[in-house]
């Protein structure tokens, strides 16, 4: 017998679940919220509330520096929010994990110090198509810093990446790739392992702006063999204002300090500064202590949930959602990649995004419209934006049906 | 009408409606009806992107007064564009520089204009107002 059988995840209690999320007891206009902009950023947990309340309660001090007790508590507890998010990545060395103010700083500080150290006149870098402007803007200057030219791996219409193209880009001028490992528009899964491994024979790093997967999907560094990667607390039930840069140690080694001061010097004097050892190296100044802290505890939190089961019953989810959103008279979705996490993009015939969405929240429902950051993508599609629904696993059938009439009371009023 | 008289009509005529829903097909109503601007304005110099809607304004000065032309590719807002409209065209330069617009918020409908505020309505508001403040600088 096969000793590798596949054991389903345990069926997850939607309702236990959603009493962990005091906000969603909220009420909009006299109506219940139901929260369908999770892709923006994710309610938190009683877990992480407390969390906050008790650092600042019981714990608040710097860390790094002091001696005193409190100091080395704090020190302890930020020590330990590192280990945890090196236990859920499974990087190799916690000195790998690097604290951030969010995505959009990790990829800033690999755009500026990869960039300098790696990048010269000439070379490229390659995007794709569907990628946030976090993930564009910050490699554009770079690029133009460095005299370098930016890529991009074209997409289908359902959208998914082109990969022969992205095949045909590669050779030894290019420096880095930097793509999404989902898509925050079009909800796609990019084939990351398939990238990377091609990225690799040509000795190209890649970085993976997992902002949209960390919370849907495992993600195992080791075993992806990915060489960055990026993701924000706020979208993993933690505290905004923090952001995970996970590096291969050989490649952080190599690359200059991206900001000075704090703790990221070992000896200053005004002929020369010497440089911590990582990852202290890469975290100038007073980090958000609390946030760095309370990450952890939103890992502890989804971690004790489980995500197999949370990417089981969010796919379930999603599916639901399709099939209700597609019996709506002119609607279509966009973004309907063979592999897709818990996003849906639509636009109604004849109606701006912008106008449902406004109606929407009238009835309590919270979802993005607009062109999500990613106006290259509008572009491509010809659109001037999507009604965009992102689901996290604390979202109801029920919601899925609520959002569907009211998807179509919009229409009605707006024709 | 001043320019307050207009927004105490508009704050006055929703006042008839009971609920937010009511309020807002009233404003839908209003952007489906008004044709608000000439198609060759139409232009991308015209043009106030927003985050989300797109907004064309066009101003002409015609008698000492501005007359204000606009459209929105999205109907709601449209519908706060054409009370915008409404509410500060055929004054003159130094009245609506002057003009502060309270009309959005008494009506009832509290965050629409944060809401907006990404869309360009607030952008509108503020680009009239440089026209009336350049065409006061010009005749003055």
């Amino acid at each position: 017998m096969s000793t590798d059988v596949m054991v389903a995840p345990a069926a997850l209690d939607i309702q236990q679940i959603r009493n962990d999320f005091p906000i969603l007891q909220t009420t909009v206009y006299g109506k219940p919220l139901v929260y369908l902009d999770n892709g923006a950023t994710a309610q938190k947990p009683w877990a992480v509330l407390k969390a906050i309340e008790d650092y600042y309660t019981h714990l608040n001090s710097n860390v790094h520096r002091g001696v005193h007790h409190l100091s080395q508590k704090a020190t302890d507890a930020y020590e330990a929010s590192r280990r945890k998010v090196t236990a859920f990545l499974n990087a190799r060395h916690d000195y790998e994990v690097i604290f951030t103010k969010g995505t959009t700083d990790a990829i800033n500080l690999v755009a500026y110090s990869y960039g300098k150290q790696f990048v010269q006149e000439g070379d490229t870098v390659i995007v794709s198509a569907m990628e946030h402007h976090s993930n564009i803007v910050p490699w554009q200057i770079m690029c133009e810093d460095r005299k370098a030219n930016l890529q991009v791996i074209p997409i289908n219409e359902k959208g998914e990446l082109l990969m022969d193209e992205f095949s045909a880009l590669l050779n030894d001028k290019v420096k880095l790739i930097a793509v999404a490992y989902v898509s925050n528009t079009l909800g796609t899964i990019n084939p990351v392992r398939e990238i990377i491994a091609q990225a690799h024979q040509h000795n190209i790093p890649v970085l993976l702006d997992a902002a949209q997967a960390v919370q849907h999907i495992p993600v195992d560094v080791q075993e992806l063999d990915v060489d960055f990667l990026v993701f924000s607390g706020h979208k993993i039930y933690g505290p905004t204002g923090i952001g995970i840069l996970y590096g291969k140690e050989e490649w952080l080694n190599q690359m200059p300090p991206y900001q000075g001061g704090g703790s990221m010097i070992k000896q200053v004097t005004f002929a020369k500064t010497t440089y911590h050892d990582l990852p202290f190296r890469f975290e100038a100044g007073t980090p958000n202590i609390e946030a760095c802290i309370c990450l952890g505890t939103a890992i502890d939190y989804i971690t004790g949930i489980g995500l197999p089961a949370i990417q089981q019953y969010e796919h379930e989810l999603l599916e639901y959602a399709t099939a209700q959103l597609l019996s709506i008279d002119k609607l279509r979705i966009i973004g309907t990649a063979t592999q897709k996490s818990g996003v849906l993009s639509f636009i109604v015939e004849g109606v701006h995004p912008y106008d449902v969405g406004v109606i929407l929240d009238n009835m309590g429902i919270a979802v993005r419209t607009g062109h999500h950051c990613t106006q290259p993508l509008m572009e491509f599609y010809g659109i001037p934006g999507t009604v965009r629904v992102s689901l996290a696993f604390y979202n109801t059938k029920e919601e899925i049906d609520q959002l569907a009439a009211g998807v179509k009371r919009a229409v009605t009023m707006l024709t | 009408m001043t320019i307050n008289e207009i927004q105490d009509e508009l704050i006055e005529e929703f006042s008839f409606f009971e609920d937010r829903n009511e309020k807002y097909e009233y404003i839908i109503q209003l952007g489906k009806e008004l044709p608000l601007i000439e198609e060759a304005y139409k232009k991308d110099e015209n043009l106030i992107r927003g985050c989300q809607a797109k907004v064309w304004l066009h101003a002409d000065f015609r008698d000492g007064r501005v007359h204000f032309t606009a459209d929105s590719d999205a109907i709601i807002t449209k519908g706060l564009v054409s009370m915008v409209v409404r509410v500060l065209s055929g004054h003159t330069p130094g009245a609506i520089a002057q003009a502060e617009l309270y009309f959005v918020d008494k009506i009832g409908l509290q965050g629409i204009l944060s809401v907006t505020r990404s869309n360009g309505l607030l952008s509108m508001i503020k680009q009239m107002k440089l026209y009336a403040v350049a065409l006061q600088t010009k005749t003055s």
